[in-house]
C-alpha cells in the first residue's frame, strides 16, 4: 500500500501558523495559497486544524475549507473546535472529506460514536496531541496545552473501539522541531490499533518518513516545516522517498 | 447532447466537492433532490458516504430510489461513486444485511483484514492505489487510457463482489489482497474510489464521463 504524504497547515484565520511544540505562532501567509501550491506539486492529502477554535470557541476553518475544495482535488481532512455532529456536517458541506476531532472527544467521548454513526467513520479522525511522560505518553488537548489525564496510546484503542476510522497522531515534543517523528510513540499506537495512522509532528527528513513507516507502521506522513518554511518541496520528498525504497503515489 | 450532469442531492457525502469536479471537467451541473429532475436526467451521478443503510434510507425516505432505477432503464449514462457503487448491488453486509438496488450481481463484503501473508493491514483502506483492467477490461469505457501508475484516492472498509467478472471493471491491489474498484453493466459504471478527489487523473476519469462516453 502506498504511503500517504499529507500536507498538515494549522491555521489561525486567516493566516497560515506554524510554532514549535504547537505554541510560539508564526503566521506564514494564506493558508489557501499554500494548500493550492502542495496539491499541483503532488501532495496525497491536506490537513487543516484551526488552531484556536478549541479556545475561543469559534469556527473560523470553515471558509478556508469552502475556498480550498473549490480548486484543490484531493482529500481535505479539517478539525479544530469541532464539537458536534453539526459542526462536523457543517465542515463537511464545506468540501471536507474527513473531520480531525481532539479536545471535544476527550472531553465527550460518545462524540466518536455519534459522528461516525451520522456521517461514517471513515471521516471520523480522531486526533490525539501526545507529550512523552516518564515512559508512556500522554494525550493532551487544546493545541498541548491542557492535561487530559488519559494515556495516550490506550485513549487511541478506545477512540477506534468508540468509531474511529483514523488515527491524527502529533507528538507535541517533536512538533516543529525537525528532530524527526517519534516512532516508539507511533509504534505503540499502530499495534494498539487496526485503523490508519497518520504520524504527525518532527518530519526534518525523508528518512524521517522511511523510519515512521518501517519502523513505525504509520500509513501516512504529516509534514508542515519543512514545506512551509520551504525547506523541501513535495516532489523533493516524493522522489527521496521512491529512492529509499518506500511505496508512494507516483505522480 | 452531453455535459449536463444531474447530481443527486440526498444529504449524503461531499456534494460541493462532487459538483465542483464535475464542473472543472466539464459538466453543467444540476444538483438536486427532485425525483422527476432524476428520472429526466440526461447523466445521473449517485454519490455517497459513510454507511450503507444510512445512505440507503436517506434516498427512501426522499423517494428517490424508484427514479434513480426508471433513470438507469433509458440507457443513459449513470455513474455511482463509493456507497453510491456499493448501492448498485444486490445488497450490503455492513452492520446487517440491506438490499441495494439489484442492478448488478452480488453482495458487499468486509474487505480483508490481512494482506495476502496473513500479517494485518489497516482498516479502512484509505490511500491511493493504481487501477488494474478487471473481468470486463475497460477499453471504451471511463477508465480507457488510464496508466499503470495512475493511483486514485479510496476510503472505505467494505467492497464489492460482484458475481459475473464480465462486471468487475477494474481492481486494485491492497497488500496482496485484489479489491473491486470500479463495476460496470451496459449504461451503469460504479467507482469505489473518489474521482473528485483523486487530483488529475480523477478529472480525467471525470472527463470522459461528461463527454459521454
Amino acid at each position: 500500500m502506498n504511503v500517504r504524504l499529507i500536507a498538515r497547515l494549522d491555521v489561525k484565520a486567516p493566516y497560515l501558523i506554524k510554532g514549535v511544540h504547537l505554541e510560539g505562532l508564526r503566521k506564514l501567509g494564506d493558508p489557501q495559497a499554500f494548500a493550492q501550491r502542495y496539491y499541483r506539486d503532488g501532495i496525497d492529502e491536506i490537513i487543516y486544524i484551526d488552531a484556536v477554535a478549541s479556545l475561543y470557541q469559534r469556527n473560523t476553518i470553515v471558509e478556508v475549507v469552502r475556498h480550498t475544495a473549490e480548486n484543490v482535488f484531493i482529500p481535505i481532512t479539517a478539525g479544530g473546535g469541532v464539537r458536534s455532529v453539526e459542526d462536523a456536517r457543517t465542515l463537511l458541506r464545506a468540501g471536507a472529506d474527513k473531520i480531525a476531532i481532539n479536545t471535544a472527544a476527550t472531553r465527550r467521548p460518545e462524540l466518536i460514536t455519534e459522528v461516525s454513526r451520522a456521517l461514517g467513520s471513515q471521516c471520523m479522525v480522531l486526533s490525539i496531541q501526545a507529550k512523552h511522560q516518564g515512559d508512556r505518553w500522554e494525550a493532551y488537548c487544546d493545541q498541548g496545552r491542557e492535561h487530559t489525564g488519559m494515556d495516550a496510546v490506550e485513549w487511541a484503542a478506545r477512540g477506534q473501539a468508540l468509531g474511529a476510522g483514523e488515527i491524527l497522531l502529533t507528538s507535541v515534543d517533536r512538533e516543529g522541531t525537525r528532530e524527526g517523528y517519534d516512532v516508539a510513540l507511533v509504534r505503540a499506537v499502530a499495534d494498539a490499533v487496526t485503523i490508519p495512522v497518520i504520524a504527525s509532528g518532527g518530519m526534518g527528513g525523508t528518512d524521517d518518513i522511511v523510519r515512521v513507516v518501517e519502523e513505525g507502521g504509520a500509513s501516512a506522513a504529516a509534514v508542515a516545516h519543512v514545506l512551509h518554511y520551504g525547506h523541501m518541496t513535495v516532489p523533493a520528498i516524493r522522489a527521496a522517498a521512491t529512492s529509499a525504497g518506500l511505496s508512494v503515489r507516483r505522480v | 447532447m452531453t455535459g449536463n450532469v444531474t447530481v443527486v442531492d440526498y444529504g449524503s457525502g461531499n456534494v460541493l466537492s462532487v459538483s465542483r469536479a464535475l464542473e472543472q471537467a466539464g459538466s453543467r451541473v444540476e444538483l438536486t433532490g427532485d425525483p422527476a429532475r432524476i428520472a429526466g436526467a440526461e447523466q445521473l451521478f449517485l454519490p455517497g458516504v459513510g454507511a450503507y443503510a444510512a445512505a440507503r434510507r436517506l434516498l427512501e425516505e426522499r423517494r428517490l430510489i424508484e427514479p434513480i432505477l426508471r433513470f438507469t432503464e433509458t440507457g443513459r449514462p449513470f455513474l455511482g461513486i463509493c456507497v453510491g457503487m456499493q448501492l448498485m448491488m444486490d445488497e450490503s453486509e455492513e452492520f446487517g444485511r440491506h438490499p441495494g438496488f439489484g442492478l448488478i450481481a452480488g453482495t458487499v463484503s468486509p474487505i480483508p483484514t490481512t494482506g495476502a501473508d496473513g500479517r494485518p493491514h489497516p482498516v479502512p483502506h484509505i490511500g491511493w492505489s493504481p487501477l488494474k483492467p478487471g473481468g470486463g477490461g475497460w477499453r471504451g469505457g471511463l477508465l480507457d487510457g488510464i496508466e499503470a501508475d495512475d493511483a486514485v484516492y479510496f476510503v472505505h472498509s467494505f467492497a464489492a463482489r460482484p458475481a459475473r467478472p464480465e462486471n468487475v471493471l477494474a481492481t486494485c491491489d491492497y497488500d496482496g489482497r485484489e479489491i473491486v474498484a470500479a463495476i460496470a453493466r451496459d449504461n451503469m459504471v460504479g467507482f469505489q474510489f473518489h474521482p473528485e478527489k483523486s487530483g488529475a487523473v480523477g478529472l480525467g476519469i471525470l472527463g470522459r464521463f461528461v463527454d459521454g462516453t
